[in-house]
C-alpha cells in the first residue's frame, strides 16, 4: 500500500482528541511545561470537533463561589444524590474547586456569558447552570489549545495507544491514520492525555434510516476514549452507569433551560401531573435515602434524574402517553419564547428544524417528550470511564497513586468523558479536568517517570498492518461478487454497527425492551459480542472513509463489551430509569454501595471485575 | 435533518469538507462540487452550513420523521460577532433570531502561555492551576481544601 509512515518523535505530551477535555489539557500544559513538546492528534477539525461542535446555550457546571453562591462540597452532594450515592467524591470536589477559574477564563476570552441585570452575577438557569451565547464555544477553546500546542494534527483517527517495550504497563504514545491522505501516523510520546470522548450509537437509536444520525450525543462520539484505554489494559469504572435522557421527541432538544429557566413542566396525555404518583412504589425499590420527595421539597435536594425517567417510562408503559412539556404558558412571554428557541439554535439545531417541518410552535402547542436510547459517557449527568488517581491532598489511599487523573497505566491520563466517577462535569468541568491532567503529566515527566521509553519497530509495524487490514479484505474479496455489499467473507462498517446496536438494544437494556435486562440476557449478549468481535476481524472498508468507520466501530464494540460485563457484575438495579436488572430489581446497599472496576487483560481478552470502596468526603448537611 | 448542496451555488472551495466533524462532506469527482456522502451520520450540527461562503448548503429534516416544506437558515458573521437565524415553518410562518458569538475581536483575547512568566516551584508543589487562586474568586480567597471546608472522610455511608 502506498500510504506513507509519518513519525512524530520526542513528544512530551500527546493530547488524543481535542474536545473540551483535550483543549483544556493542551492549553494548560504549556504553562507547566514551557519547554515541553505538546502535540494534538484530533479525528476531525479541532475548530468544530466533539460534542460541542454546534455550540452550547449553557455552562452546566459553575459554582459561583465568587458571588457566595455555592462551594465545591455543595456540588459533590448534588452529584452524589443524583447518581444514587456512587461517585468519586475526590475527583468531583477537585473539579469543582477549580471549575470557576475555567469559566472566568472563558469570559476573558470572549465567550458571551449572560448576566443578571439586577445583581450583576452570571444569569443562572438553575443552581449549577449559567446561560451563555455559546455558538462559538468550540472555536474559542480551540484557539486557546492551538496557541499552546507545538503542532496540531487534524483528521487523525487514533486507533491504538503505543506501549513502552522496556517497561510493562507504561504508555509510549499512539498511532492512527489520516482520514484524508490515508497516511499512517506514529506519535512517540512520554505521556498521553486521552480526551477522545464518550459513546453514542452503541445502542440502537430511536430513529431509523436517514434519521439514524439524529442522536442526542454526537454521532462522532465513537467511544474511542474507552476503546483505546480498555484495549491497552486500563482499569475502568462504572461502565454500567449508561445514561438515558428525557428530551423533546425526535429532535432530542435539551430540556434543562425549559425546566429551570422557563419553568415549564410535564404532564401525561390526559393533562395530569404523573411523576409523583410513581414515587411511593419506587421508594420501596430504591429506599428513602435516595427518594424522599418530602425532604426534597423542604431542602431542595434534587430527585435523582434516573428516578424521574423511571416515572416517565412507567407512565408511557401504562398507556397514558404521550408525555408533554407544557410550554404554552411560558412562551406567551416574548423574552422566554426567544430563550426557548435560541436554546436550540445554539445547541441542537435539529429540534428547531423538526418543529419548523411539523408546524409545532410551542407557543400554541405543547411538544412531546421521550426518553432516548442509552449513551455511555463520563462527563454529563453520568460517570462511566477510566479508574483514575485523584489529587494528593484529598484522595483516600485506594484512590491515589501519584498523579492526578492518571489511569492505571503509567503516563496515560484522562479528561472529560474518559474519566470515570465524575458526573456533572459537563463542558467546563471537562476542560478543567484537562487542565488538571496536563499539570500532573508535566510533573510526571519532571519527576523522571518517563525516562527510557522504548518503542520497538515491531510494535509500529504490527499496528500498521492491523490498521489497514479492512482495506485489504475489501480488495481481496470484492471481486468474488457481482455488485452490492452482500459478501460471504466480510461485513462492512454499517452492517457491523447495525448488529452491535441490535444486540446491545435487545440484550443490554435498550429502548425496545424498555431498558430491561437480566443475567441470562447479558450472558447471551456477551456471547454474541464475542462472535461479532471475530467478524470484525474480517470487516471490509472500500476506502479511507470506511476505514474510519471501521475503527470507530471497533472502539464502540470494545466499550459495549465492557458495559455488558459491568452490567452483569452489579447485581442490582442501582439506577432505575437508566436500566433495570429484572432479576435484581432493588437497590442493594449492603452489597453494592461500592464502585465497580474492571480490567481487560490485553493478552487474553479476559475481564477481571472488582468492587472498590465508595468514600464520602462530604457530610450530609449544608 | 441531513445537509444537501445546491448545484448552482457551490464552487467546490472545500471549506465544508475541511470542517465537518463527521467527515461526510466530500467533493464529487464528476461535478467538482461538495455533497453529503453519508446522510445517516449527519448530526445537522450546521458547521458546514456556517462555513460555506456561497450559502450553498442547506438542510432538510430527516425523512423518517420530518415532512417537507420547511427551512432553518443561518448567517454567521465573524466580523460583526453575530449569528442570525431564520426559521420557516411548513405553514409559512417565519421567525428570526440574532445572537452574539463573541465579545472580543477574534484571535486576540487569548494569551500565549509560552510568553507568561513560568510557574515557581511553590506553585508546582501546590494544587493550583494557571492564574489561580486569582481566577477562582477574583478576590483574596485561596483554594478550597477538605480542611478549609471542614470536611472529614467516611467510607460507605450513603445519603
Ligand atoms: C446536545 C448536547 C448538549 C449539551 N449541553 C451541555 C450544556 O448545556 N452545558 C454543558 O456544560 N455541557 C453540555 N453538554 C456536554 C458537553 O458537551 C460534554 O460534557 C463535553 O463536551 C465532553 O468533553 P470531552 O472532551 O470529554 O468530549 P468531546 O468534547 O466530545 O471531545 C472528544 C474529542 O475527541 C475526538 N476524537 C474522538 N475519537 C477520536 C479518535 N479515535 N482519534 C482522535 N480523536 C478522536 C473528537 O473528534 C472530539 O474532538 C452537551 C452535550 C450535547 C451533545
Ligand atoms: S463550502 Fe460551500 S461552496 Fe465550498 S465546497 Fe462546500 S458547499 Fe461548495
Ligand atoms: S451538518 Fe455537521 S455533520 Fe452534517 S454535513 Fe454539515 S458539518 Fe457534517
Amino acid at each position: 500500500m502506498a500510504y506513507k509512515t509519518i513519525v512524530e518523535d520526542g513528544i512530551d505530551i500527546l493530547v488524543v482528541g481535542a474536545g473540551l477535555g483535550g483543549t483544556g489539557a493542551a492549553w494548560e500544559a504549556r504553562f507547566w511545561g514551557q519547554d515541553k513538546k505538546i502535540v494534538i492528534a484530533e479525528k476531525a477539525n479541532i475548530d468544530r470537533s466533539g460534542a460541542v461542535a454546534q455550540g452550547l446555550y449553557a455552562i452546566n457546571c459553575y459554582m459561583g463561589t465568587r458571588w457566595g453562591e455555592n462551594n465545591p462540597e455543595d456540588h459533590v452532594r448534588y452529584a452524589r444524590i443524583d447518581l444514587m450515592g456512587l461517585v468519586r467524591e475526590d475527583l468531583l470536589f477537585d473539579m469543582a474547586r477549580h471549575v470557576d477559574s475555567t469559566v472566568h477564563q472563558f469570559e476573558e476570552w470572549g465567550l458571551p456569558i449572560m448576566r443578571n441585570p439586577k445583581t450583576g452575577t452570571y444569569l443562572r438557569e438553575g443552581r449549577w447552570q449559567i446561560m451563555i451565547h455559546g455558538e462559538s464555544y468550540k472555536p474559542i477553546v480551540a484557539e486557546a489549545a492551538k496557541k499552546s500546542a507545538d503542532k496540531v494534527f487534524n483528521r487523525i483517527c487514533v486507533t491504538h495507544l503505543l506501549m513502552d517495550d522496556s517497561k510493562e504497563n507504561r504508555v509510549a504514545g499512539a498511532v492512527g491514520f489520516n482520514v484524508r491522505t490515508g497516511n499512517y501516523h506514529v506519535f512517540k510520546s512520554k505521556t498521553v492525555i486521552c480526551g477522545a470522548g464518550g459513546a453514542s450509537n452503541i445502542f440502537k437509536p430511536r430513529s431509523v434510516g436517514e434519521g439514524s444520525g439524529r442522536t442526542w450525543y454526537a454521532p462522532w462520539s465513537s467511544a474511542s476514549a474507552y476503546g483505546l484505554m480498555i484495549e491497552a489494559g486500563a482499569k475502568m469504572t462504572q461502565m454500567e452507569n449508561r445514561i438515558v435522557l428525557a428530551r423533546f421527541k425526535d429532535g432530542y432538544g435539551p430540556v434543562g433551560a425549559y425546566f429551570l429557566h422557563l419553568k415549564t413542566y410535564t404532564q401525561n396525555g390526559l393533562g395530569e401531573e404523573y411523576e409523583s404518583k410513581w414515587f411511593p412504589e419506587l421508594q420501596k425499590m430504591v429506599g428513602k435515602e435516595y427518594l424522599d420527595p418530602e425532604a426534597s421539597h423542604l431542602t431542595h435536594r434534587p430527585i435523582p434524574t434516573c428516578l424521574r425517567n423511571h416515572a416517565l417510562i412507567s407512565e408511557v408503559n401504562a398507556g397514558r402517553g404521550p408525555i408533554h412539556m407544557v410550554t404554552m404558558h411560558a412562551f406567551q412571554d416574548p423574552h422566554l419564547e426567544e430563550v426557548g428557541w435560541e436554546n436550540f439554535l445554539g445547541m441542537t439545531v435539529g429540534q428547531a428544524v423538526l418543529w419548523a417541518a411539523t408546524d409545532v410552535d410551542p407557543k400554541y402547542e405543547n411538544p412531546e417528550l421521550t426518553t432516548s436510547e442509552p449513551y455511555v459517557m463520563g462527563s454529563h449527568a453520568t460517570c462511566s470511564g477510566a479508574w483514575c488517581s485523584g489529587p494528593e491532598d484529598i484522595s483516600p489511599p485506594e484512590y491515589f497513586w501519584g498523579y492526578n487523573r492518571m489511569t492505571t497505566i503509567e503516563g496515560l491520563f484522562g479528561a472529560g468523558d474518559a474519566v470515570g466517577g465524575t458526573p456533572h462535569a459537563f463542558s467546563s468541568g471537562s476542560f478543567t479536568e484537562g487542565r488538571l491532567a496536563a499539570k500532573a503529566a508535566c510533573k510526571y515527566i519532571d519527576d523522571g517517570k518517563a525516562e527510557g521509553i522504548v518503542v520497538s519497530d515491531e510494535q509500529i509495524s504490527r499496528r500498521r498492518k492491523e490498521i489497514y487490514t479492512p482495506l485489504e479484505h475489501y480488495k481481496i474479496y470484492r471481486n468474488e461478487i457481482v455488485a452490492g455489499d452482500v459478501n460471504p467473507h466480510y461485513i462492512n462498517p454499517k452492517q457491523g454497527l447495525d448488529r452491535l446496536q441490535k444486540l446491545m438494544d435487545e440484550y443490554c437494556g435498550g429502548v425496545t425492551v424498555s431498558y430491561m435486562t437480566n443475567e441470562k440476557l447479558l450472558h447471551i449478549g456477551l456471547k454474541k459480542l464475542k462472535i461479532l468481535e471475530e467478524d470484525l476481524q474480517s470487516i471490509a472498508a472500500k476506502d479511507i472513509h470506511e476505514l474510519l468507520r471501521a475503527w470507530e466501530l471497533k472502539h464502540r464494540h470494545r466499550a459495549a463489551e465492557c458495559v455488558t460485563q459491568h452490567t452483569l457484575f452489579r447485581k442490582e438495579t442501582r439506577w432505575p430509569g437508566y436500566y433495570y436488572r429484572g432479576d435484581a430489581m432493588k437497590v442493594d446497599d449492603e452489597n453494592w454501595h461500592v464502585l465497580t472496576v474492571s480490567r481487560r487483560d490485553p493478552n487474553t481478552g479476559e475481564y477481571t471485575m472488582e468492587k472498590a470502596p465508595c468514600y464520602h468526603l462530604v457530610g450530609e448537611d449544608e | 435533518m441531513p445537509t444537501f448542496v445546491y448545484m448552482t451555488r457551490c464552487d467546490g472551495c472545500g471549506h465544508c469538507v475541511d470542517i465537518c466533524p463527521s467527515d461526510i462532506m466530500h467533493i464529487d469527482k464528476t461535478y467538482r462540487r461538495a455533497y453529503n456522502i453519508e446522510p445517516n451520520m449527519c448530526w445537522e450540527c450546521y458547521s458546514c452550513v456556517k462555513a460555506c461562503p456561497q450559502h450553498a448548503i442547506d438542510v432538510r429534516g430527516y425523512a423518517d420523521f420530518a415532512p417537507l416544506g420547511h427551512s432553518v437558515r443561518v448567517d454567521r458573521d465573524e466580523e460583526k460577532g453575530t449569528i442570525a437565524w431564520r426559521i420557516k415553518f411548513r405553514n409559512g410562518t417565519e421567525k428570526d433570531f440574532l445572537s452574539p458569538i463573541t465579545t472580543k475581536p477574534w484571535g486576540q483575547a487569548i494569551p500565549q502561555l509560552a510568553e507568561v512568566p513560568g510557574p515557581s516551584q511553590e506553585m508546582r508543589d501546590s494544587q493550583l492551576l494557571y492564574n489561580e487562586p486569582k481566577y477562582i474568586r477574583m478576590d483574596d480567597g485561596g483554594l478550597h481544601t477538605l480542611e478549609t471546608n471542614g470536611l472529614k472522610m467516611k467510607k460507605g455511608v450513603y445519603y
